[in-house]
Formats: C-alpha cells, sequence, structure tokens
C-alpha cells in the first residue's frame, strides 16, 4: 500500500535540468511573486498618500477597533498554524479526523492522547479563515453604519461627530476611508478566496482521502498561498490599524 | 466529453479541425495560432485607426474627423498596438515556438494557456465594443488622471478602456505564470539554462516582467476605477489623495512594459541573424546577461517620463543617470548582432531583411531615446511629435520589424509552407520606406513645436508639408501590410514545401516535422549541445514515428466557460449592476471548480 503509488511524488525523471521543483509549486510561487508585486504597491501608495500629504492623519484606535482586529489577527496566525499542522499530518500519512493515539497514555491532559489527522486540521484552517471574514464583515458594517465609507466620512454620524470635533481631522478623512476599503478589502478577497479553494480541496479531495503521505501536492501548494495572505495581513495590521 | 486522457497510438494523433476542437483546444501550437490570427486582426484595426488619424493630419485645418473622435482614435491606437497586437503576436511566438525550443510536448499548464488566450480576446473585444456604444476609451494610452476622473470623464469611455485593461492584465499574468514554469521545469534532459535559444531566454526576462510589472498597473487601475465608480479619493487631491501617484504607478509598470515589447523582438533577431549569416550567435552569454540586466535596469527609470512634472533636480538627475546606462545593455546587444554578421555567409532573405531593418530603425529609436534621458532636452520634446517619432522607431521599426522577421522565419514550421520571397521583399521594402517616410519627419514636426494629440494645426506652423510626407509614408506601410495577406494566401496554395529544415538553422525546433505532430516530439529529446543542428557532437536522431504510445491531453472547455465568466464580470461592472458582477462571478467559481478536477494529464 505504502508504496503502491510511490511514482507520483518523485520528482520529473530527469532532475536535471528541470528545478526538481513539481509544477503547481513552482508556480505557485511565481505567483506569490505577482502578489508580492500587487501588495506591495498597494502598501507602497499607502505610504505615499499618507507621508505625502501635508495634512494630519487620523490617530490610530479611535475609529477602527483594534482589540477586535488583534484577536482577527491572532485568528489568522492560528489558522496559519493549523496548516502546518495539516501539511506536518498528512506527511506523516495521517488522513483521519480525530483518533487516539494508542502510543501515549491517555491522561486528563486531551493534547497528549488526542491525534488529529489531515480531515481535522484542513477544517480547522478553513475554520480560522471564514471567521476571520465573518469578523471583517461584522467590522465593515459596525464602520459604515457609523459613518465610515470608502468616499470619506459622513456627516451626522457617530464618526462625523468625531470630525466636528476635530478628533478626526477632516482634510484626510477621505483618503483614510479609500485607502482603508481598498487595502483590507483586497487582504479579505484574498483570504475569501482561499477559504473557497480550501472547501473545494476538503470535500473533493480531504474528505476521500484522495493525499497520502506520497502526494499531497494541494495541500503543500494551498498552504504557501494560505502562509503568504497571513503575512500579508501582519504588515496591514502594523501599517494601518497599529501606526 | 472531450476531456479523457486518451492514450493515442502516435500516427492516428490529430487534433480534428471542427469549431468545437478549436474552442476547447489545450495545445499550445494551436493555441499560438490563436492568438497570432487574433492578434493581427487586433494589428489591422490599429492599423486602420493609424490611418484615419494620418489623414486627418495629411494637411492643416482638416475636419475629416471631429476633435472627439480624434481623442478615441489616438487612445483606442496606441491601446490596440501595445495591448492588443504587439503583446499577443509575442504571445503567439511564446506559444507556437517555446515549447519546441526547449523540447517539450506543451507548456506546463495547457488549460491556463488556453484561458489566456480567451481572457485576451475577450478583453480585446470588450475594449472594442466601446466603438458601437460611441463611447471608445479617450483619455489617451496612459490615461492620466484628472483628465479620466469621474468629473472631467463622466462618460462610459475611460469605464471601458479601465475594466478592459484590467481583463487583459488577467490573461498577461496568467500566461505569464505558465511561461515561466514551462521554460524552467519543462525543459528537456541535457537542455540546461545556458543552453537555451536566446528567443526563450528573452521569454523568460520578458515572462518576469509581466509577472512583476502588471500587478503595479493592476493597482493603479484598480484604484482609478474605485474612484469613479465608489467615490474614493485616491486621485483626488482636494479629499487628500495624490494626482502624481497615478504616473508614478502607470510609469512604473510603462517603463517594464516597453522591454516587454522589445525584448521577444530582439530574441526574434537573435535566432534570425546566426541562421542567416551561416554562424553562431556572438557572446551568446553576452547576449542573455544583457537581456537579463535590461531587465532588471528597466525597473529603476519610469520617472524619466515625468520630467516635466517637476520632480527637482536629484530626482531628474537620478532617472536621467539610469536612463542612460540602461543605454549599456542595449548597445552590448547592437554590437553582438553586427559581430555575428561579421565574416559571415550572409543570406539576404526575407526573414533577414527584418531583423536588419530592425537593428538599423533600433539604433534610431535608442538614439533619440537617449536624448529624451538628458532632463533638459527633454523638457522641449515633451508632449511633441518628437517623442511621437522616437516610440515608433522603438515599436514599429523595432517591435514589429522583429515580429515581421519572426513571421517569416517560422512560417514554414508553422504552416510547413515556405513564403514567398518576392512578396516578401516588396513588403519589406515598401514597409521600409513607408516607416522611415513615416516616423522621420516627425522629428522635425516635434522640435518645430507641434504638440501630439492634437487633432489639428494651422497652416501658420509651416507644417503641412512635412504631415503630409508623414501620411503617405503611414499609407505605404499600410500598402506592404496588404501585400503580407496577400503573400500569406498565396503561399497557403502555391508555397513551397518546407520539410523539417528549410533554412538549416540550428536550434529544436528544427529537428521535427513542419507543422510538428500534436505531441511535437516522438520521443523526448537528449540534448548535448547549445545549437542542436550545427554542432559536432550529433543528437540522437529523432525518429519519424513514435516507437511508444503517447499521452495526448483532451481538450477541455472550462477555461472557455471560465473566462467567459470574467467577461460578464466586466459587462456588469460596466453595467454597474452588481446581479451581473454576482452572476459572472458563480460563472467563474463554477468553471475553476470543474477545471480544477475534471480528469485531466499532461
Ligand atoms: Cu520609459
Amino acid at each position: 500500500m505504502a508504496h503502491a503509488h510511490a511514482a507520483v511524488m518523485q520528482p520529473p525523471a530527469a532532475a536535471e535540468p528541470g528545478s526538481g521543483v513539481y509544477n503547481e509549486k513552482l508556480g505557485m510561487w511565481i505567483f506569490l511573486g505577482s502578489e508580492v508585486m500587487f501588495f506591495t504597491a498597494l502598501i507602497g501608495s499607502y505610504i505615499i498618500l499618507r507621508f505625502g500629504t501635508p495634512h494630519p492623519w487620523a490617530p490610530p484606535g479611535v475609529i477602527l477597533n483594534i482589540p477586535v482586529t488583534a484577536f482577527n489577527t491572532f485568528l489568522l496566525i492560528c489558522s496559519s498554524v493549523f496548516m502546518v499542522k495539516a501539511y506536518a499530518a498528512i506527511a506523516d500519512g495521517k488522513k483521519h479526523f480525530l483518533r487516539t493515539d494508542p502510543s501515549v497514555p491517555h491522561d486528563w491532559r486531551l493534547w497528549r492522547w488526542v491525534d488529529g489527522g489531515l480531515k481535522f486540521w484542513f477544517l480547522m484552517t478553513i475554520l480560522g479563515g471564514a471567521t476571520f471574514v465573518g469578523i471583517q464583515v461584522y467590522e465593515y458594517i459596525h464602520l459604515a453604519h457609523n459613518g465610515f465609507l470608502p468616499s470619506g466620512i459622513k456627516e451626522g454620524t457617530h464618526f462625523g461627530e468625531l470630525v466636528a470635533q476635530g478628533i478626526v481631522p477632516a482634510a484626510t478623512a477621505g483618503i483614510y476611508g479609500s485607502t482603508f476599503y481598498t487595502m483590507t478589502g483586497f487582504h479579505g478577497f484574498h483570504v475569501t478566496c482561499g477559504v473557497v479553494s480550501m472547501l473545494y480541496l476538503f470535500f473533493k479531495k480531504v474528505l476521500p482521502e484522495k493525499y497520502s503521505e506520497h502526494d499531497y501536492r494541494g495541500v503543500e501548494t494551498i498552504g504557501l498561498y494560505w502562509h503568504f495572505v497571513d503575512l500579508v495581513w501582519i504588515i496591514l495590521f502594523t501599517i494601518v490599524y497599529l501606526i | 466529453m472531450a476531456t479523457a486522457v486518451a492514450e493515442v497510438k502516435a500516427e492516428k494523433a490529430s487534433l480534428g479541425s471542427t469549431l468545437w476542437s478549436w474552442l476547447t483546444t489545450t495545445d499550445h501550437k494551436r493555441i499560438g495560432i490563436l492568438y497570432g490570427v487574433t492578434a493581427f486582426v487586433f494589428f489591422l484595426i490599429g492599423g486602420l485607426e493609424a490611418l484615419i488619424i494620418r489623414a486627418q493630419l495629411a494637411h492643416s485645418g482638416n475636419d475629416l474627423v471631429s476633435a472627439e473622435t480624434f481623442n478615441q482614435l489616438f487612445t483606442m491606437h496606441g491601446t490596440t498596438m501595445i495591448f492588443l497586437a504587439v503583446m499577443p503576436l509575442s504571445a503567439a511566438f511564446f506559444n507556437y515556438i517555446v515549447p519546441l525550443q526547449i523540447g517539450a510536448r506543451d507548456v506546463a499548464f495547457p488549460r491556463l494557456n488556453a484561458f489566456s488566450y480567451w481572457v485576451f480576446l475577450f478583453g480585446g473585444l470588450l475594449l472594442n465594443a466601446s466603438f458601437l456604444f460611441g463611447a471608445a476609451p479617450d483619455g489617451g494610452w496612459f490615461g492620466y488622471p484628472n483628465l479620466t476622473s469621474k468629473q472631467y470623464s463622466p462618460g462610459l469611455n475611460i469605464d471601458f478602456w479601465v475594466i478592459g485593461l484590467q481583463v487583459l492584465g488577467i490573461a498577461s499574468l496568467a500566461a505569464g505564470f505558465n511561461f515561466v514554469v514551462t521554460i524552467i521545469n519543462l525543459r528537456a534532459p541535457g537542455m540546461r539554462m545556458m543552453r537555451l535559444p536566446v528567443f526563450t531566454w528573452m521569454t523568460l526576462v520578458t515572462q518576469f516582467l509581466v509577472i512583476t510589472a502588471f500587478p503595479v498597473i493592476t493597482v493603479a487601475l484598480v484604484f482609478l476605477m474605485f474612484d469613479r465608480f465608489f467615490g474614493t479619493t485616491f486621485y483626488s487631491t482636494a479629499a487628500g489623495g495624490d494626482l502624481l501617484l497615478w504616473q508614478h504607478l502607470f510609469w512604473l509598470f510603462g517603463h517594464p512594459e516597453v522591454y516587454i515589447l522589445i525584448l521577444p523582438a530582439m530574441g526574434i533577431v537573435s535566432e534570425v541573424l546566426p541562421t542567416f549569416s551561416r554562424k553562431p550567435l556572438f557572446g551568446y552569454a553576452v547576449v542573455v546577461y544583457s537581456g537579463l540586466l535590461i531587465g532588471v535596469m528597466g525597473w529603476g527609470v519610469w520617472a524619466h517620463h515625468m520630467f516635466a512634472v517637476g520632480m527637482g533636480p536629484i530626482a531628474d538627475s537620478v532617472f536621467s543617470a539610469t536612463t542612460m546606462l540602461i543605454a549599456i545593455p542595449t548597445g552590448v546587444k547592437i554590437f553582438n548582432w553586427l559581430a555575428t554578421m561579421w565574416g559571415g555567409q550572409v543570406q539576404f532573405r526575407t526573414p533577414m531583411l527584418f531583423a536588419l531593418g530592425f537593428i538599423a530603425m533600433f539604433i534610431i529609436g535608442g538614439l533619440s531615446g537617449v536624448m529624451h534621458s538628458s532632463a533638459a532636452a527633454d523638457l522641449q520634446q515633451t508632449d511633441t511629435y518628437f517623442v511621437v517619432a522616437h516610440i515608433h522607431y522603438v515599436l514599429f521599426g523595432g517591435a514589429i520589424q522583429g515580429i515581421f522577421a519572426g513571421i517569416y522565419y517560422w512560417w514554414p514550421k508553422i504552416t510547413g509552407r515556405l513564403m514567398n520571397e518576392k512578396l516578401g521583399k516588396w513588403h519589406f521594402w515598401l514597409s521600409f520606406i513607408g516607416m522611415n517616410l513615416a516616423f522621420f519627419p516627425m522629428h522635425f514636426i516635434g522640435l518645430l513645436g507641434m504638440p501630439r494629440r492634437i487633432y489639428t494645426y494651422s497652416p501658420e506652423l509651416g507644417l503641412d508639408t512635412l504631415n503630409l510626407v508623414s501620411t503617405v509614408g503611414a499609407f505605404l506601410i499600410g500598402i506592404s501590410v496588404l501585400i503580407f495577406i496577400y503573400n500569406v494566401w498565396w503561399t497557403r496554395r502555391h508555397g513551397e514545401v518546407a520539410g523539417n529544415d528549410p533554412w538549416r538553422a540550428a536550434t529544436l525546433e528544427w529537428t521535427i516535422p513542419s507543422p510538428p505532430p500534436p505531441y511535437n516530439f516522438s520521443v523526448i529529446p537528449e540534448v548535448v549541445s547549445r545549437l542542436p543542428r550545427w554542432s559536432v557532437t550529433q543528437m540522437k536522431a529523432i525518429p519519424e514515428v513514435p516507437p511508444e504510445p503517447i499521452h495526448l491531453p483532451g481538450g477541455s472547455y472550462w477555461p472557455v466557460v471560465t473566462a467567459f465568466g470574467i467577461l460578464v464580470m466586466a459587462a456588469g461592472a460596466l453595467l454597474h449592476s452588481l446581479w451581473v458582477v454576482l452572476l459572472g462571478g458563480a460563472v467563474l467559481v463554477v468553471g475553476i471548480y470543474a477545471w480544477a478536477f475534471e480528469p485531466f494529464e499532461v
């Protein structure tokens, strides 16, 4: 059983001159290179807009809720960790959901003897990502409801009051909304794409146990994407929320 | 369903010729032909636009077209020639030739390749559909806000442009990922990087530029689209935005883009010159490295398009210097090409003529380019016909002539027949004389003060004669293209049968029949040298009939369905209809799902 499909994971017939990295993984790396340029342009524009303007910027934490988003950031990082666990599980050939590990004596510490497989960790990764998007949608609704829009801050709303009191500068309110929604929106879109793709894989590949320790290219490839999206968020959270 | 993987007896392998087989094809050669034919039609449309522009400017005070129409014509001419003609004509060669040159049976992701083509086609159709609404883009191919902001361009014109370019960007990016992986991973055994033909090398550099430069313009376009659709304020200074942000983003993309346009042509010329000089390319490694260097340095020069902005003496000096530096690797290439011919047995066949025309015209365009690099001189030349002269010397004299060199060179490989030499020479000389008549006077027209993108001029400027000469030249180019079309038609019936290698060329694509069988190589070749057909150490001959059955992937209709989803989304955005966008998105999601899980093997 173990060696029946060994041929699938072998590098291309002649290691030289190909790169030795299978096409999907190399393609994902190249795609991520392109994504780096996309987010660099986005973040670079933000830096130019924010530090190029002679006007002051809204102080952090006044409009955006830092604690909630900090929790959301934690969630996304956890999701990345779950992805690593999923990868490690299938690399060990663990296709199951949860099982008790017979080699460890059962004691009160659950994680010592309950052993998660690919199905469990992959599902946890998806849940982490989906919850992140859910909280982001909630955040958007909350912000828009209080008058913070992509075009600026509406008068006569909660945030409009802050502008009237001079706490949030009026001159940069428009560009603040524009950059906030565009940057976090594109990131949220990336997370959503990741969640949808992982749902595809979960139902078509993970549940039917199509992956094995000999071929788990799909897990590795989507994992690369997922860690990238996570990394981008840490940068975005820092420059959009914290600074 | 045409999706199953069939183990085909190679002698019987054929792809059929029905419309359905073309819609679902994943064969790189067919996709190459689709790219070529489609891009050539767009080239004709863009050329027609140019002829109307030149007819309007034939004499002063002309009223053939209105100012509004003129704006649409020059915008669509530029946009069409760059994104719908030169880039996809190069893509036709990437598709057809690169897998053959590296000894592969297809590209790394055949369905993604089909997807790229369909998205390109739909994007091109979308852009040109604007004419049907009388709302063709009219903000210039560079689309500067605030001219293109909602306030000053409230119509659909700019919406077509913003959305059309984003769709085309998807096509270019998808092709970029595909070809990088193909060239790195699908090389035949022994085809080391420094054995790659120069055309394949330049393709690789070009694709790296595509995948790094297109995200930047995507961001610029997204900002403009959001400004127009959702009232964001990226380019609105009144609300904290920054107009210059567009110019920086656009030219950060725009300058690498000129290398995306010219490097493939340089690659073609580097294949044609050795073949018709009967000598290996002089300084292969230097040509490759200078191509790489051009690609890298192309990122550090963008603001030479912005000297008129007033960035200050330091920024101006830096960008002047980097721009002058980039002339060095370019000059190195030119000397290598000249040295390749030195002492060779030069044969003036049509591809060679176009390659020589490329070198000559590119030198003139390069020289005026170096003149632009001086900020002080550039201030006099900005927005005049001098710049128009420069870009047409590098893009027509350079890119288009390089592409025609490639068409005449690889035509026998693609169709199995040699094109008519006599007609080819007529094509070359008419086009060569025409382009110099059309574009050389523009240097003077510009220096004498005629601004570009103005629909007419007054007789007092005294530029009637020069403009008329330019117009006559443009129509000569038009006639030369008609001769080319006649040549294609003639060759279909009467062209001399080519055989495997009519030019006695050196590279791998000439070791197999013309046109190549669906599987390209009956056995995967083992490469032992850089010029397999010219080396003393001969590679193992490739048998006529495959010794073993070959896996041939069936076609798939999901790429075209997925691309259609993108078209519907784009149309929905134009109509400002969320429901249509969601419908398109649904088609897209279903398309990708079905694509990802249909049985398909390379
Ligand atoms: Cu430039």
